[in-house]
């Protein structure tokens, strides 16, 4: 039978596990730290979504608008999570971002600049001032290019194309990992004392998604078998803008920053919507006359900011409504129009890869016509439960940074926030790792009966004579996420979609790869079926117990915020007899100056944040 | 919808054949769309890369009825509607299996670039470097580079000659060039770009640029401006009479 002695076994002090932008920070973070250090990825190098982030990455350098201040920054991202944020990481993010972006500036990246030569920053929905520094359209690019470029010669061994199967450990504690080579289906056993996830968000349960096919919530569900927490999982961002057509493309990310440059929403009738729909939090720092708006764009500083550039959890539903209401475009969504905002050149110049985007995949040119665009799931706010400050999980060893841990952006992440949680978090858990790894005296050890099992489960998927089509199970999964676990939610269609995410657990048991264990995406997408329905469930079961409506998780049968709501988070773990546990958990008192910060209106803040120079 | 009929090499490194599909396309798809379907209807096991579906990361290149393309942003609609259209993995690697190529080659060679090296002492107080929008305007339009190494694949110095060893490729000539003019980069590259990188192999047939789904003017803004600065340095002849009288000294 198998022999664990036959299995290739590497050894490092620390495995990351992604190589996104989080990953790679958090890998050359560990390697400056003087620890051995293996990074996986289950594409290859360089290919992580962080590619696909466009707009930019948020940090108060002040460089254009010279107002700006953490302390704003950290406002800002309060309100937009709707206060259910952990207060602490807030604090940190906005405190460490602007040393992280020009840290990227030293190791290579060439951000667009400001007529003095800096860093230039553009708006973005929920940001005070203009905040995120971009390179046109294509940020993530030059951010996962620069890490990449850097991390190479740092001394951290890259595993390409290398897919985590389960974690291992020794008592309570980490000891590795058991992963497989995509290239030749064989497996390896990764022996570290500690794990960093990586590993973004869980996207793909959705039909509608701005998500790759690596987004298969791998690292929350690892985590939540290892005997992880899973926290504000109800929480999942619908971006406003996504492709509508053709439908091959739909979902494909149309970024903010075309907002940001000035494009407006209209309905079928040519109504500028966004007006109807600003909330009583935002009324006093939003624009509500077209007039005002048009101000703004033209760069007046006393004019208000349109309400297009609302937080992403209130465009997306106005988009919605309008198209519920029969307002929509032909194709089902909103018109996004910057042509009639913007002379084409700089159009081309500011947003070249939507400006290619477009012309390519739904042949329009949005130098001169409106883009159709709708709401596409775009981001998990929630994911594993960490300690704000290391970075480290209820489970001893186990850390994660970037989208796949829980607790930065509250109930709804500020567009341009995530690459700068990815930097930030990604350098603190890997001075977490190093902290936690000089206080071990014993190194963990393998316990082969583990390895094994998970070795089997893999397999059996691979030997069965016959049982499901992976393919077409992610698919009913997707529809059943979409209508049932969607923008707009009631206990009703959440118990329904529970319902169907048994049955799935159930026909899952019986799932079949044809073919060999070399380079095969059936079984790889059999695999990560696992790790999606675990993703898919805890969202659907925490969005069942919030009773109450909050930044991108919305109730039809609890409208509104409810401050009870605001005392608690939920958070999921599996249960000693293997079904997954949800609880509501109280939260973390503020520190009594930040809450100070978050609630000073916007003026006062000003002025505090001027005097201080 | 219509349906379509397509030759997908499917095999190895041992060798292998192109089998046919025949699958229903609607409007608007992309080949990688149709590959999708067959893998998902008819061959679970096909290998193939992809990721952002959007021509942002460079995952999916292959050959398109001969042309090396991104299977993302190839429209059906750009054939014949009885047109069969065969796929095979890019030519100047090794197959892996089906539609992937072993391309680890490249990765070895970005990590024998030397990385950026800026002096500390240009950053003000807070930080900051100082850049001038033109003067990045050229290397921004390097790092827009994906890296689905099409622009490799069609090298005739690669490809047809397979000089791997005397020659980086494009896609590493311009990342040489965006690192030579890089405002901030105090490294001397040019003796490197010359004889370890190859700069003299490359006779400027601009089969990349004609490739590259990112538009960059690889051969005129990049390799002919680098083979210039070799130039320069190593063959002008005030600079090779000055050495020959007062001898080596650089």
């Amino acid at each position: 039978m198998l022999d664990i002695s036959e299995i290739q076994t590497i050894e490092h002090d620390v495995l990351v596990v992604g190589a996104g932008g989080a990953g790679l920070s958090a890998a050359i973070e560990c390697s400056s730290q003087g620890l051995s250090t293996g990074l996986i990825c289950k594409s290859l190098l360089g290919k992580a979504h962080t590619v696909m982030a466009e707009g930019g990455v948020a940090a108060a350098l002040g460089n254009v608008d010279n107002r700006d201040h953490w302390k704003v920054h950290f406002r800002d991202t309060m309100r937009g999570g709707k206060f259910l944020n952990v207060w602490r990481m807030a604090e940190l993010h906005a405190k460490h971002a602007p040393d992280r972006v020009r840290e990227l500036e030293e190791w290579g990246a060439v951000f667009d600049r400001t007529k003095r030569g800096l860093i230039n920053q553009r708006n973005f929905g929920g940001h005070r001032y203009p905040r995120l520094a971009h390179v046109g359209d294509r940020t993530g690019l030059e951010i996962i290019r620069t890490l990449q470029d850097h991390g190479i010669h740092q001394g951290i061994e890259v595993y390409m194309e290398c897919t985590g199967l389960d974690l291992l450990k020794d008592g309570d504690r980490i000891s590795g990992m058991v992963a497989m080579w995509r290239e030749t289906g064989q497996f390896v056993i990764f022996k570290a004392g500690a794990v960093i996830f990586a590993t973004g968000g869980g996207g793909k349960a959705w039909k509608i998604t701005s998500n790759s096919w690596e987004y298969t919530g791998d690292g929350h569900a690892m985590a939540y078998e290892a005997g992880a927490e899973l926290m504000d999982m109800e929480f999942t961002q619908f971006h406003p803008t996504g492709m509508v057509w053709p439908p091959s493309v739909r979902g494909t990310l149309v970024t903010e920053g075309v907002r940001g440059e000035g494009g407006i929403l209209v309905n079928s009738e040519g109504h500028r919507f966004m007006f109807e729909n600003i909330p009583e939090r935002f009324a006093s720092e939003t624009a509500d006359t077209e007039e005002e708006a048009a101000r703004w764009l033209a760069g007046d500083k006393d004019a208000r900011r349109p309400p297009e550039l609302l937080t992403r959890d209130v465009v997306a539903r106005a988009i919605r409504k309008e198209v519920k209401a029969g307002r929509g475009s032909p194709h089902g969504g909103a018109f996004l129009d910057i042509a009639s905002q913007r002379k084409a050149e700089d159009i081309k110049k500011k947003l070249p890869s939507m400006y290619h985007q477009f012309k390519v995949l739904a042949e329009l040119d949005i130098t001169t016509e409106p883009m159709e665009v709708g709401p596409t799931l775009h981001y998990m706010m929630g994911g594993i439960r960490v300690d704000a400050d290391s970075q480290m999980s209820q489970v001893p060893g186990l850390f994660a940074c970037g989208e796949c841990s829980g607790g930065m952006h509250g109930a709804n992440r500020l567009g341009g926030n995530s690459l700068s949680d990815l930097l930030v978090f990604g350098k603190l858990a890997g001075i977490g790792v190093a902290k936690y790894i000089r206080g071990i005296s014993n190194p963990p050890r393998i316990v082969d009966e583990q390895a094994k099992a998970i070795i089997r489960t893999a397999t059996e998927i691979l030997n069965r004579e016959s049982g499901e089509n992976p393919y077409l199970l992610h698919e009913d999964l997707e529809e059943n996420m979409q209508s049932n676990v969607g923008i707009v939610r009631s206990a009703e269609l959440l118990l329904e979609g529970i319902t169907k995410l048994e049955s799935l657990k159930k026909s899952y048991k019986e799932v079949k790869a044809n073919g060999a264990s070399q380079y095969n995406p059936g079984w790889h997408e059999a695999l990560a079926l696992r790790n999606l329905m675990i993703t898919a469930e805890s969202v659907a079961r925490s969005a069942l117990m919030r009773e109450e409506s909050r930044g991108a998780h919305t109730r039809v049968d609890f409208p509104g915020e409810q401050d009870e709501w605001l005392q608690s988070n939920v958070v999921i773990h599996k249960g000693k007899d293997g079904n997954m546990m949800v609880r509501k958990t109280d939260r973390h008192q503020p520190n009594s100056e930040l809450e100070r910060i978050a609630n000073l209106s916007i003026d006062e803040l000003e002025k505090e944040v001027n005097g201080e120079g | 919808m219509a349906l379509r009929t397509f030759k997908l090499f499917r095999g190895d490194a041992s060798g292998g054949e192109l089998l046919d599909y025949k699958i229903e396309v609607e409007k608007g798809m992309v080949v990688l769309d149709a590959i999708h379907r067959i893998q998902t209807e008819q061959a679970n096991d096909l290998a193939v890369r992809w990721n952002c579906k959007a021509g942002k990361c460079g995952s999916c290149s292959m050959e398109i009825n001969g042309k090396p393309k991104l299977a993302c942003m190839t429209r059906m609609n750009e054939y014949e509607s009885n047109e069969t259209i065969s796929i095979r993995p890019i030519k100047t690697f090794p197959v892996v299996k089906d539609l992937t190529a072993d391309v680890s080659w490249n990765f070895e060679q970005n990590k024998r670039i030397i990385p950026i090296k800026p002096d500390p002492s240009q950053k003000d107080e807070k930080g900051n470097y100082r850049m001038y929008q033109e003067d990045v305007d050229r290397i921004q339009e390097f790092r827009k580079c994906i890296e689905c190494y099409l622009c490799q694949n069609v090298c005739h110095v690669l490809r047809d000659h397979d000089q791997k060893d005397n020659f980086v490729g494009p896609r590493f000539m311009i990342r040489l060039a965006g690192l030579d003019m890089h405002p901030l980069d105090q490294e001397d590259r040019i003796p490197a770009i010359k004889e370890d990188f190859g700069s003299g192999m490359c006779n400027i047939t601009r089969c990349c640029t004609d490739v590259c789904p990112e538009h960059i003017q690889i051969t005129d803004n990049g390799i002919i401006p680098m083979k210039e600065r070799v130039v320069d340095r190593f063959y002008d002849p005030v600079i090779w009479l000055w050495k020959k009288v007062f001898g080596n000294s650089d």
